[in-house]
């Protein structure tokens, strides 16, 4: 059996997430390519290997620098059949998930996206999806002989192998007529950590008062090396840009730890945070739903607590 | 211009979740459904447009005859006709499926970015993929100049300007418009309004749902005092092991 996995990147960075599709799909057994497209440094391209893929494809091309649904679905189907892959498996993310899907209904692969556990494959090839914003689970059988698999963050554990992946230039046909959307400009803050892919998620709501609080969340997840995050109706009201967002129709975190502060804990802010292994909650009001769903928590004022809270994490370094 | 717009029925983004028969059905006792939150905005875009520009809109749902009163809401927020397919909805590549079969002369077709029960996040590309047209997710802003659509794609940590043609598909999400609220005229015209069923297309099944299952239940919060963070720092790092 054969895997080939989709290594996504930004400016120039292998995303954590494509390295725990490497670990899922070495978790699989048989063998490991993976495949990464646009101006990436070898360097990069090498640490595949150490997570367990033994061959990188990479398709240099300077045109899939940027990413395009419908042209970067073409060159996985093209590397799929050079390698005879059995499965194509990536992160979930806003790119990886709908390529993956294209990718599915062009060669009639099972897909299952949101995937959270390997497979039973005792009897058939039964995937664990996380389902209803991370309120259930579902287990489904894929039964078509091929198989798209998109990984929910943070579910494979990212392992180093200390492997080495030999790197082959791959030279797919692309297709002009694929580009039809063109990017006219870009908004970024690409130096912050994403929100996304963080390990620690330091996350702010209205009991911050306004975005002039935001300096002291801010220390905290330097401190952490968090990224930062916050509830609807902060983004709505402007105080943070709406790609921190967390919640039932924002970010979907997953995170190793998830800070929140100032957060009520209503029921659509529990569906994007309740993947997260541990939950801390500061809230001056012991009755917030949020400690329902906590493992600590502490009643407080959080422009007492929270300054209080860096300065121990910087003593305890 | 003809637009569809593709709406999910779904449980309340405030329901509790439960299965029963063995855990292979979903408990739709006491849940109430509603048109998908990212639908919603997608519906309220395409009046807008509809308003702005002179567009039709027609309303698409793959779903058994209890999905009728959420597509009588589409109706009543503004959407001109709809067309139900008669099937329960079980995974994105079939819903994807029959949409397409109804999507074809339709200029821009507009769905949610992801639905909230089954979190696909899929039935957008795979509609567009059916249909050769560009698809993007998740678009925040949509305005049409002629045949041209420029767009705002969020991005991880950012957005994304893009500029494409008619026709393509689009799953949306917030802010492209403001969630509407249907008013006493709209559920009064909803009656009469079209409302197409249509058999599902068959097809072979590419994946099997054998059962669901809810997490396991939260162990009890640690409380710790306000005068004591240290404590929760000691707790983080050899307790819960995350920092
Ligand atoms: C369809 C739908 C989708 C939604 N999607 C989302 C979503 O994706 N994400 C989301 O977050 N919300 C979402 N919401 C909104 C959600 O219901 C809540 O309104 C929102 O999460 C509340 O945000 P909050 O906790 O910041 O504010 P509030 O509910 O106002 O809570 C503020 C909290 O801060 C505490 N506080 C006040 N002062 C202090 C202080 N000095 N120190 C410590 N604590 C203090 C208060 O005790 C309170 O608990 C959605 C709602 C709907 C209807
Ligand atoms: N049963 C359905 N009927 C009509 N549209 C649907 C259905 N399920 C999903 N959709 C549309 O497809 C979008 C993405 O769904 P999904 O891929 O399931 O996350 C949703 O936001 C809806 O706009």
């Amino acid at each position: 059996m054969t895997s080939l996995v989709f290594l996504e990147s930004a400016d120039g960075k292998i995303k954590k997430s494509s390295l725990e599709a490497v670990c899922y799909a070495r978790g699989l057994g048989g063998s490991v390519v993976a495949i990464a497209l646009g101006s990436i440094p070898s360097s990069e391209l090498e640490s595949a290997g150490k997570y367990g893929a033994t061959k990188v494809l990479h398709a240099a091309d300077k045109k899939l620098d940027h990413p395009v649904i419908q042209v970067f679905a073409s060159v996985l189907i093209q590397a799929i059949q050079q390698e005879n892959a059995d499965i194509l498996i990536m992160a979930n993310s806003a790119l990886g998930t709908p390529v993956a899907a294209k990718v599915a209904v062009k060669i009639g692969a099972s897909f299952a996206s949101n995937v959270v556990d390997l497979p039973n494959t005792s009897s058939g090839f039964i995937v664990k999806r996380s389902i209803y914003t991370g309120k259930a689970f579902s287990y489904v059988e894929l039964t078509a002989p091929k198989k798209v698999i998109a990984l929910k963050k943070n579910a494979a554990e990212l392992k180093e192998t200390g492997g080495n992946a030999t790197i082959i230039a791959f030279s797919p046909t692309l297709n002009d007529a694929d580009f039809t959307t063109k990017v006219i400009s870009t908004e970024k803050a690409s130096t912050e950590i994403s929100l996304p892919e963080a390990n620690i998620v330091v996350s702010g709501g209205r009991g911050l008062k306004g975005p002039e609080n935001w300096g002291m969340l801010e220390a905290l997840a330097k401190t952490l090396h968090a990224a930062t995050g916050c509830s609807k109706p902060v983004s709505d009201m402007g105080w943070r840009p709406h790609h921190e967002h967390v919640g039932q129709t924002g970010i979907k975190v997953a995170p190793q730890l998830y800070i929140a502060i100032g957060i009520s804990g209503a029921i659509q802010h529990l569906a994007g945070v309740n993947s997260s292994k541990c939950i801390v909650v500061i809230n001056k009001d012991p009755d917030a739903p949020f400690f329902k769903a906590a493992d600590y928590g502490i009643v407080g004022d959080a422009f007492e607590v929270v300054p209080k809270l860096t300065a121990a994490l910087q003593a305890s370094k | 211009m003809k637009i569809l717009v593709c709406i999910s029925h779904v449980p309340d983004t405030t329901s509790r979740i439960n299965f029963i028969d063995n855990n292979t059905k979903f408990d739709s006792n006491g849940v109430q459904f509603i048109i998908g939150p990212y639908d919603d905005y997608a519906l309220a875009r395409a009046i807008e447009l509809k308003e702005s520009l002179g567009a039709s809109v027609t309303v698409i749902n793959v779903g058994l005859a209890e999905t009728e009163p959420t597509i009588r809401k589409a109706l009543a927020i503004g959407a001109d006709d709809a067309i139900r397919v008669n099937a329960e909805p079980l995974d994105s590549f079939f819903v994807a499926t029959q949409i397409a079969e109804h999507a074809k002369g339709f200029d821009l077709i507009l769905m949610g970015r992801e639905s909230i029960d089954f979190n696909g996040g899929v039935v957008h590309a795979m509609v567009g993929e059916m249909l050769g047209i560009p698809s993007l997710s998740p678009v925040m802003k949509l305005d049409i100049e002629g045949t041209h659509v420029k767009m705002a794609q969020e991005i991880e940590g950012g957005k994304e300007y893009v500029d494409a043609s008619l026709p393509l598909v689009a799953g949306c999400q917030e802010p492209i418009a403001e969630w509407k609220i249907p008013n006493m005229r709209g559920i009064m015209s909803a009656r009469t309004k079209p409302l197409k069923v249509v058999e599902p297309k068959s097809l072979d099944k590419l994946q099997i749902l054998k059962k669901f299952e809810l997490p396991a239940p939260k162990v009890a919060v640690k409380m710790i005092s306000a005068d004591n963070v240290g404590e929760l720092v000691t707790l983080l790092k050899t307790e819960a092991k995350v920092i």
